[in-house]
């Protein structure tokens, strides 16, 4: 008989298309948003979500099946996908939204991730096929809201583990070890597959892509689905109220001598407790 | 760069052209010898006292003066950081038409009076064209106002070009009317791994075809010189797999109006280079996102970094024809080799990397520490390169005090002899940044 693993590994990657973190951010005139027409790359978050899980395969090499990259978003995020595919993932599921619409809300985006999952594992020939780890950003850096993971484990009924800085998986004993990053310190989780865990900055450095790997990202495959098609609502729950610029700071100045800052200090109204 | 030392006692900083030319004035009369200092990053000595002269700093001159944002002509101070300047353009989407490493701290009146080439001298050309006029304070004090802001003049002897790149032995310049490019809508780059130097000219002929008005940069890096880079941290490496094998790396980068287009452009050349029957590449890698961008440059910018780094560096900014580049990097390495002089504690690296699409090779030697019998090997050895290919010494760095004995290697007894004519009428008591371009 064939030997083979006792389990298998099928990732799934969300990725977020968003503002780079180079652009200078500029609040659109109406104060209801900002101005989208500047660079869009792949959330740096889910950049090193995407590197780790091509990092497990290459480390636990056949027990990972399949990698799978996911992105909610306008026809540009095909763009965010691709990257995702020349860095190493498989295949890639566009949840298409027309230009302009309003991103998506994290609950709405978690169920668009349950409902994908549930898709798939249904349709699972074998317990090996089904999709048991995801791996994600903490947190988008355009809205910084930082609760996907959370919901989208609170959803499936899964363990969670956040802001890993180390992941490592034994896929054989359904386990994986976590290092989480806390106040202070850090954390070591142990967790039971299925999981969902969401990646800090220390996890890893993502690669370039290159050139022959991106070429082979443009055959791989890309399906197209309609928020419809999972039966998911994007209505938002949340109204913008208004978009609005940090106020300006103001500068400091320069004192010459002990003396004068201790009058100045006083002038501010602080004095020694 | 620590070779340099000066003994000045006196620095001055004058906050307008007015108090320049009293400066100027006052030293001429008494044949005092002054030193212009932008932002010191000068790389052939040229900002450093010789003896115990003044210096004159434009640091506090730092204000734009004025910036069309529709002819895009820029008016500034002389003392106007690059950054700054790059920084004050952007929102009205233009671009300073010159880039480099020092840019954080070198002035714009530097970059005139040495000349500077840089990463963008391929595409929008050398400070000749796209200063369009300067106001120069001369050494007996008198302003020569040919701050124009005219794209084209021809009205006699066009004066101010002999301050380009003069290294402040002609007269202080104060003010630089520049003309600034419209910001490119989008950038790529790409790093190309090459197993073989031979294989550089002809992807740079395919590269050009193939990218035409959007190549923006062809630089190159010898495996040493990316090695280094690597090793003292400047830019995220490239993977094992993709560095295996390869000679010599490319960067390329283009800038042009449109994304998509841009884009198009840059995976057809890519196809094509790696579907080729004998590919001129190995691999390489494309940057995904500004920071992989960023990333990608620090690799080629970083080197200047890496080498002080790594050792005491005897730099040799050089033009020869490209195909040349290889062998002079080579001979030099051999030719310090045959005089015992490489190993760990005389010279550890000779290195070369540079802007392949302007003919201009950077030449490094890394050594453990500056020792005579280094520099004997060394030159005229190089010079005598340099000059049986009828190359430049001196490619964009200039002369500065660092390179006087060397000039006529690559000028003519009759070229140095109207130099110094020149620098006569200019300057007759000699104040000028003595000893400085000519001996
Ligand atoms: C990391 C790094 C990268 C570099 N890359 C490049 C490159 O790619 N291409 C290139 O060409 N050069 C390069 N250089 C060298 C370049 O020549 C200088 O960095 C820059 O142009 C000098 O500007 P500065 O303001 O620092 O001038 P300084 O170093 O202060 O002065 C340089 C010379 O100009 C004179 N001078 C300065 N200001 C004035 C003025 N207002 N009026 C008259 N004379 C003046 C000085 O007397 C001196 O002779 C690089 C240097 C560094 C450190």
């Amino acid at each position: 008989m064939r030997p083979s693993p006792a389990r298998l590994l099928n990732i799934l990657v969300p990725v977020k298309r968003a503002v780079d973190y180079a652009v200078k951010i500029r609040v659109n005139p109406q104060q209801t948003g900002i101005d989208a027409n500047v660079k869009h790359s792949m959330n740096p978050f889910d950049e090193i979500a995407v590197e780790e899980a091509v990092r497990l395969r290459e480390r636990l090499k056949g027990a990972v099946t399949s990698i799978t990259a996911l992105s909610i978003g306008p026809p540009k995020s095909l763009d965010t996908l691709r990257t995702a595919l020349a860095m190493g993932a498989d295949r890639a599921v566009h949840v298409a939204l027309p230009d302009g619409a309003p991103a998506p809300e994290p609950l709405a985006v978690a169920r668009t991730l349950r409902a994908v999952i549930a898709r798939h594992n249904d349709a699972a020939a074998a317990p090996a096929d089904r999709i048991d780890l995801v791996v994600l950003g903490k947190q988008a850096i355009d809205d910084d809201l930082g609760v996907t993971g959370q919901m989208l484990a609170g959803l499936l009924g899964w363990g969670q583990a956040t802001c890993a800085s180390r992941l490592e998986v034994d896929v054989a004993a359904g386990e994986a070890l976590v290092t989480r990053e806390i106040d202070g310190g850090a954390e070591e989780l142990r967790c039971r597959l299925p999981l969902v865990v969401t990646t800090d900055l220390r996890l890893n450095e993502p690669r370039y892509a290159s050139l022959p790997n991106i070429m082979k990202a443009k055959k791989k495959p890309v399906e197209t689905l309609s928020p419809a098609d999972l039966g998911v609502d994007y209505t938002p729950q949340l109204e913008t109220l208004k978009v609005a610029e940090p106020p300006v700071r103001v500068g400091g100045g320069k004192v010459a001598n002990v003396d004068e800052l201790i009058a100045k200090l006083k002038e501010a109204g602080i004095t020694a407790a | 760069m620590g070779r340099f030392h000066g003994r000045s006692t006196t620095v001055l900083k004058p906050k307008t052209t007015q108090e320049v030319s009293e400066i100027l004035k006052w030293c001429n009369e008494r044949c005092i010898g002054v030193v212009p200092q932008g932002g010191n990053t000068g790389l052939v000595g040229g900002s450093v006292p010789v003896d115990n002269e003044v210096i004159l700093s434009l640091a506090n001159l730092n204000k734009v003066r004025s910036f069309d944002p529709v002819s895009g002509i820029l008016v500034a101070d002389a003392g106007c950081i690059l950054q700054m300047l790059t920084d004050y353009v952007a929102p009205h989407n233009h671009i300073m038409p010159i880039d480099l490493g020092a840019k954080g701290s070198c002035q714009i009146g530097g970059n005139v009076a040495t000349n500077a080439g840089g990463l963008r001298l391929l595409r929008y050309g050398s400070l000749h064209g796209t200063v369009l006029g300067l106001e120069v304070v001369l050494p007996d004090g008198k302003i020569l106002d040919q701050l124009t802001t005219l794209r084209k003049d021809n009205t006699g002897y066009d004066i101010k070009q002999l301050f380009i790149g003069a290294e402040g032995t002609l007269g202080v310049i104060t003010g630089v009317s520049i003309l600034t490019p419209p910001a490119p809508q989008a950038s790529n780059n790409v790093i190309l791994a090459l197993p073989s130097f031979d294989n550089v000219l002809p992807l740079y002929q395919t590269v050009k075809r193939q990218l035409s008005e959007i190549l923006s940069a062809f630089e190159f890096i010898d495996r040493t010189a990316y090695d280094l880079a690597v090793k003292h941290g400047q830019g995220r490496a490239l993977s094992d797999e993709d560095v295996e094998g390869a000679e010599c790396f490319v960067l390329v980068e283009t800038s042009g109006g449109r994304r998509e287009h841009d884009e198009e452009k840059l995976n057809d050349l890519l196809e094509l280079l790696l579907t080729a029957d004998k590919p001129l590449v190995n691999t390489g890698v494309m940057a995904q996102s500004p920071a992989q961008f960023s990333s990608l440059w620090a690799l080629r910018e970083g080197v200047t970094e890496a080498v002080s780094k790594e050792g005491k560096a005897y730099k040799y900014d050089i033009s020869v024809p490209l195909s040349s580049f290889k062998e002079v990097v080579d001979n030099t390495r051999e030719h310090l080799l045959s005089k015992g002089l490489l190993h760990d504690k005389a010279v550890k690296f000779v290195l070369g990397y540079g802007h392949v699409g302007d003919g201009n090779l950077h030449l490094n030697i890394v050594a453990d520490s500056y020792l005579p019998e280094i520099e004997e090997a060394l030159e005229p050895y190089i010079y005598e390169v340099v000059s049986s290919h009828r190359g430049s010494i001196s490619a964009e760095h200039g002369i500065g005090a660092m390179k006087t004995h060397a000039l006529p290697y690559s000028k003519s007894a009759i070229s140095i002899e109207l130099m110094k004519k020149i620098k006569e009428v200019f300057d007759p008591h000699g104040i000028m940044n003595p000893g400085k371009v000519l001996e």
